[in-house]
């Protein structure tokens, strides 16, 4: 079985040129960096803006605001009425939407690839011309306070979350909800929102990912005209956030809310991510989870806990490769009918020894190979999770070569690369467990 | 839940079409099985869409879940490999299969690549052809249904869907989870698995679809290879059914900060002459773009909620016009009065030729941009077969659209918004509001 695939391997290295996507990178003079991917198959394209401000970039107390802001940006320049933006894509065929993450916040149209130079003039015109009226403010408060109830508040797994995130980092503002802490977002002012847009939205804080239909000379050209008279903002400053300390003592939560259906286990270990330029102990790491978790018939937790004896009816392992800061390997795991959260949390803890000390499976790390290279070619089909994954990257601290020497620096990792890894990252000290059920009582038992 | 991603699915398809070089081929394979064909070559892998109509609507009766148990039990033990075997053969191949259920069908979305296709196919037809059922994998993926089952008995907006759907449709498939429940999964058997296999697959209800680097002659020596040997009958489909919920409120008291609701009434059939000027109106009330008149009313101007839309949903075997929206508890009475409002205006006034105008626009340029990928577009023809197009309408469509004149869909939006007819459920705390019953 190892040979076979061995000799697949090897066929493969001879190919790659041919699968991987065709990417171009550039910066305008005024720093806005702009990455280019072709796919030719449909007369679409994607047009993306990524900017480096994320929720742990807030000011504190502010909580929310860079998720605001992104709400706001839909409310109008000195040219163009509240709700136009939205308005032009829709009447161009299009669709638009926005997001907000810990290291970016981005904003998206998919247009026919005609459109795009609409688009961008829309979107440069929004990047420095916003202008905020103040019951336009006051509405949408309301809307991301419902936006908060409706994501956190009415789900008692999504508090949980919460709970332990703010648990695992003590120092770092990846504790602190992308939406924010209601008490918080209930005092954002339009001063607030001003304040972040005018230091960071600016070109020289963005990056532009155009992806579908198009030439990379043509982006160029309209980049230029619309994206390259825009002035730079002068209040960009490294990313230098307060880091996690040393831990000197395990973490434990224990929530419970009368809405909880199943009691579940969580534990999170803080673990590297991807650098630029060093990016093979997250490679490690993203095949550990693989090993752990993935599959549920073939994983080690998969097997330890849910075949072997019944002691879960799910298992996962999980991991952020990428993430400006130090990011987190995490462990979900959903008890039998009849197993309490503490037997469950031995079950983990004996398979993560038993694997500490016998490694992995050959087979199933050479099967994990395959489907990461396999994963490669099926990626190709999907455009926009293509740009999704430069605008990951690129704000967060890694360059275009970085993500194409990815695939590679995955396909050389070895055992012994994941198991100094695994020694390293799950270390009880520094972790966080969380156990979540009805009633915390009756766990106790 | 479940109805919201059928709506889903149809709004696409419906609002989907056609790049223009895109080629569908209609082929009949050698062995006699018919599929729609995308020769797209640039990415050296295939997509394989498989339907079979009726999915969990051909449960037995008092066997509820049963065939959304058989279906997670497919890739679970076939032929000579157990559980562990297949996932480790699956795994080795890098291919996909993604089996699930649903009221209207039974899918498998497969994918696989060029270099080990052949056995991708041999491994996936295990799978249909020699599914084990054992007993330890039975009781294993029961269990993960059960835990499943229990999640959604505290989860507000699936406690607003299931009642709203037991009002509609109450004993038809359709008023109940295709799931089942925590009874009546416990109970099942082995033989009702094996039951639950024998009414939802065979060919009599098979819709394919496949796009990707293969031929028309490669892909009909695969699908014979694959299907050939198929049951050939199922299980009669069900009947169809009347949206029969009447007009009112129903309160369902739950200890959370934000009431959820689902809302809506009978609906217009695709074919008929109604649906397009429907599908236009749904749009423009709140089909889902910023700018429809639900989100201006209910998000914009007053702050209620973070979403609102309606959905014009055509399945199988029913119609129906439905809604959901969330927002604090001290604001639902005001939000119900903001949609009954209106649903009376649209009713009363209709559109604007504006309005139509915007909508035609968008409708027709958005048609071509969901022809994205391999996998997107096998899922589209296999809905496109399973509403009754022909591979043309990606061309027809469009000028369907535009047809559409202002006297009919004003026309249609008087008979459409029934403020009146509008049932509306709602889970939570919310003040001011009782059941009428």
């Amino acid at each position: 079985m190892r040979a076979l695939l061995v000799a697949i391997l090897a066929l493969f290295l001879a190919l790659p040129a041919q699968a991987a996507e065709q990417v171009t990178g550039f910066t305008l003079d005024n720093g806005m960096e702009v990455v280019v991917i072709e796919d030719h198959r449909a007369p679409v394209v994607v047009h993306m803006v990524w900017y480096r401000i994320g929720a742990a970039d807030e000011p504190p107390g502010k909580s929310g605001i860079a998720h605001f802001l992104e709400h706001l940006m839909f409310k109008g320049t000195e040219s163009r009425a509240s709700g136009e933006f939205s308005r032009v894509v829709e009447a161009n065929g299009g669709s638009d939407n926005a997001f907000t993450s810990y290291d970016y916040t981005a904003y998206f149209q998919r247009v026919a690839a005609d459109r795009l130079g609409l688009m961008m003039e829309m979107e440069a015109d929004r990047m420095r011309n916003l202008v905020l009226a103040p019951e336009a403010v006051d509405t949408e408060r309301e809307v991301i306070l419902e936006e908060r109830a409706s994501r956190i508040d009415n789900d008692p797994s999504a508090l949980f979350r919460e709970e332990l995130r703010a648990t695992q980092y003590r120092n770092h503002p990846y504790g602190i909800p992308i939406i924010g802490w209601r008490h918080e977002m209930e005092a954002l002012s339009r001063e607030d929102a001003l304040a972040a847009y005018d230091r960071f939205y600016a070109p020289n804080n963005a990056i532009l990912i155009v992806a579908g239909d198009v030439t990379p000379d043509e982006v160029r050209k309209l980049a230029k005209q619309h994206y390259g008279p825009l002035a730079p903002s002068d209040g960009i400053a490294p990313r230098d956030r307060p880091q996690e300390p040393p831990s000197r003592g395990e973490r434990r939560l224990e929530m419970s809310d009368p809405r909880v259906a199943q009691p579940s286990l969580v534990r999170t270990y803080l673990a590297p991510a991807r650098r630029s330029g060093a990016q093979e102990e997250a490679a490690a790491l993203t095949f550990l989870a693989q090993l752990l978790g993935g599959s549920g018939a073939t994983s080690v937790l998969g097997n330890a806990l849910e075949f072997e004896n019944n002691t879960a009816v799910y298992t996962s392992a999980g991991y952020g490769a990428t993430s400006l800061d130090d990011s987190t390997f995490s462990f979900v795991v959903v008890p039998a009918e009849g197993v309490s959260l503490e037997q469950a949390e031995a079950a983990l803890d004996a398979a993560l020894e038993d694997f500490m000390e016998t490694g992995p499976d050959p087979d199933r790390f050479e099967r994990i190979k395959m489907q990461v290279r396999a994963s490669e070619i099926y990626a190709l089909d999907d455009v926009g999770n293509l740009a999704n994954r430069y605008g990951r990257a690129l704000t967060s601290g890694l360059t275009i070569a970085d993500v194409q020497a990815w695939p590679e620096v995955l396909q050389a990792v070895t055992p012994e690369d994941v198991m100094e890894a695994a020694a390293k990252v799950l270390d009880r000290p520094s972790a966080v467990t969380g156990w979540l059920s009805p009633d915390v009582e009756e766990d106790a038992q | 839940m479940k109805r919201l991603a059928a709506s889903f699915v149809l709004l696409l398809l419906v609002a989907l079409p056609l790049r223009a070089e895109i080629d569908i081929a209609e082929i009949t394979t050698p062995g006699g099985l018919k599929a729609w064909h995308v020769e797209e070559t640039s990415i050296p892998f295939v997509a394989l869409e498989l339907r079979f109509r009726g999915g969990a609507s051909l449960d037995a009766p008092g066997k509820r879940g049963a065939i959304n148990l058989m279906t997670a039990l497919l890739e679970e033990g076939a032929g000579d490999l157990d559980a562990r075997g297949f996932a480790e053969a699956r795994e080795a191949l890098a291919a996909s299969y993604r089996f699930s259920t649903g009221d209207d069908g039974l899918s498998i979305s497969a994918q696989f690549l060029n270099e080990n296709r052949d056995q991708a196919v041999a491994l996936l037809r295990k799978a249909l052809l020699e599914p084990r059922f054992d007993e330890d994998a039975i009781e294993r993926v029961r269990a993960q249904i059960l835990a499943g089952l229990k999640r959604r008995e505290t989860d507000p907006d699936t406690i607003a869907g299931a009642a709203f759907d037991e009002l509609a449709y109450d004993d038809h498939p359709y008023g109940s989870y295709y799931g089942g429940t925590v009874e009546s999964v416990t109970s099942l058997t082995r033989a009702d698995i094996l039951d639950a296999f024998t009414r939802a697959i065979a060919r009599d209800r098979l819709y394919i679809a496949a796009v990707g680097d293969i031929s028309a002659e490669e892909l009909g020596a695969l699908l014979d290879g694959l299907l050939g040997d198929l049951p050939k009958e199922g299980a009669p489909m069900p009947e169809n059914v009347a949206f029969g919920a009447t007009g009112g409120i129903t309160v369902l008291p739950f200890d959370t900060p934000q009431s959820v609701a689902r809302f809506g009434h009978a609906g217009v059939e695709v074919g008929t002459p109604e649906f397009f000027p429907a599908f236009i109106l749904n749009t423009i009330m709140g089909g889902g773009g910023f700018n429809s008149r639900l989100m201006t009313e209910v998000r914009e101007k007053r702050g209620l909620t973070y979403g609102i839309r309606t959905y014009l949903i055509d399945s199988e075997f029913s119609e129906s016009l439905i809604g959901s929206v969330s927002t604090v508890n001290a604001r639902m009475a005001e939000t119900i009065d903001v949609v009954r409002g209106e649903w009376e205006r649209m009713a009363r006034e209709g559109v604007t030729a504006e309005e139509l105008e915007t909508a035609k626009i968008y409708l027709t340029g958005a048609y071509p941009l969901r022809f994205d990928g391999n996998a997107p577009i096998a899922r589209i023809l296999v809905n496109m077969q399973m509403q009754g197009y022909p591979t043309s309408y990606v061309k027809t469509r469009n000028a369907m659209i535009e047809a559409v004149t202002l006297e009919e869909i004003n026309r249609v939006a008087a008979r459409l918004y029934r403020s009146d007819d509008l049932r509306f459920v709602i889970v939570g705390a919310p003040e001011e509001l009782e059941s009428d019953e």
